[in-house]
């Protein structure tokens, strides 16, 4: 049955405040969620704050700063700083979005960060994405032929390659699909809106010869059919990508080949 | 514990290759409600208030009662649909089999009856 509340493990528990900035005038407080599984113990909401005068203009430079200058044991992912990695991608003033293109003058009052939600995490604000790489993993997520020729370069036509417009830029961060009810509560069998958006991306290309195989795939009440257009995945999406438009031609694709 | 590999909890069982029968089933339903629903409201309105023989003279018509019976098949055969996504989603495990099984057991009943009791005042 669905969780309506927390294991008694999972409950959030008050942490520790860090003292403000000596001498800062410019003050904005954040609430991180800690857990460390060296700790164990119940997760807690540590309190921080920064001085804005010192500080860069994304959510992702105020966790830098926390974690150079005040707290070294904050953990977090990140590496492009510019929203082409994925790797930052948590759940900011009730969002999940990337830290790295989300400003902070976005947020009004304290700011909340929390990591995605109902995954496993693996520490603080790192969830454990095993699951969700190996579903994008089972949509075979490469051009799949059988004809030999060309053996080298296979041509796209201009209108097909615009086909791929707003599938190809997804960076896999995971925001859609953690935002998604249906992948909450069924996320061991349902793929989720980034991976059915991969899977559409290879269905619509012109190139590839697998069509009939993804979408039999995919003929499943799991894995495709419990998305009921909730849209939060459009939603949240950091890089402004349609999940739920792809999945909705993945079903159109379906009906047109069996009614 | 089990020791699979990470692709094959995703893989799971595979494809139960079906849905888009459902899926298309629930869109033309949908769309039928959207005749049915008034046609029902406005022909079992129309019979409210009135006396018995009235009533079965009235359902007695062809009109009225097509609209009826159309709206009670397509009507709890909508409805089932819906529970059954509604139980898929929430609920897990022997529960969700012996859930799905009740609820088209209900669903049946409900139907048959008034089928029944619908024929019954026609007839």
């Amino acid at each position: 049955m669905v969780q309506l509340t927390l294991p008694k493990n999972s409950r959030i528990k008050t942490g520790k405040t860090w003292p403000k900035p000596e001498g800062a005038t410019n003050v904005r407080k954040f609430q991180i969620y800690r857990w460390s599984p060296e700790e164990g113990g119940n997760p807690t909401v540590d309190t921080y704050f920064l001085d804005m005068d010192k500080c860069g203009p994304m959510v992702l430079d105020a966790l830098i700063k926390i974690k150079n200058e005040i707290d070294p044991t904050l953990t977090f992912r990140r590496s492009c700083r510019e929203g082409i990695c994925g790797s930052c991608a948590m759940n900011i003033d009730g969002i999940n979005t990337l830290a790295c293109i989300y400003g902070l003058d976005e947020i009004s009052g304290d700011v909340k960060i929390y990591p995605l939600p109902h995954m496993p995490v693996v520490k603080d604000l790192i969830p454990d994405l095993t699951h969700f790489y190996a579903q994008h993993a089972s949509i075979m997520p490469w051009l799949e032929t059988k004809t030999n020729r060309p053996a080298k370069e296979w041509k796209q036509s201009i209108e097909d390659r615009k086909k791929l417009d707003g599938l190809y830029e997804c960076v896999m961060c995971a925001s859609c699909s953690t935002a998604c009810p249906s992948y909450w509560w069924n996320g061991d069998k349902y793929l989720g809106p980034a991976a059915l958006l991969h899977a559409y991306r290879w269905i619509v290309d012109s190139r590839d010869e697998a069509t009939g195989e993804r979408l039999d795939d995919l003929e499943d009440p799991f894995k495709l059919y419990r998305c009921h257009t909730i849209m939060n995945c459009t939603k949240t999406c950091p890089k402004g990508l349609n999940p739920a438009e792809a999945i909705a031609h993945i079903k159109k694709m379906m009906v047109e080949r069996a009614v | 514990m089990n020791y699979l590999t990470d692709r094959k909890r995703a893989e799971g069982l595979g494809s139960g290759r079906k849905g888009t029968h459902h899926h298309w089933k629930m869109m033309v339903t949908s769309i039928s409600l959207v005749v049915l629903v008034p046609l029902f409201v406005f022909v079992f309105g129309s019979a409210l208030g009135r006396s018995q023989e009235e009533v079965m003279a009235f359902l007695s018509r062809p009109f009225p009662l097509i609209v009826i019976a159309m709206g009670l098949i397509v009507g709890l055969t909508h409805i089932k649909m819906e529970i059954d996504e509604a139980v898929e989603d929430y609920v897990h495990g022997i529960a969700r089999k012996l859930t799905l099984v009740a609820t088209a057991a209900l669903v049946y009943t409900l139907m048959v009856a008034g089928l029944f009791a619908l024929l019954k005042l026609a007839l």
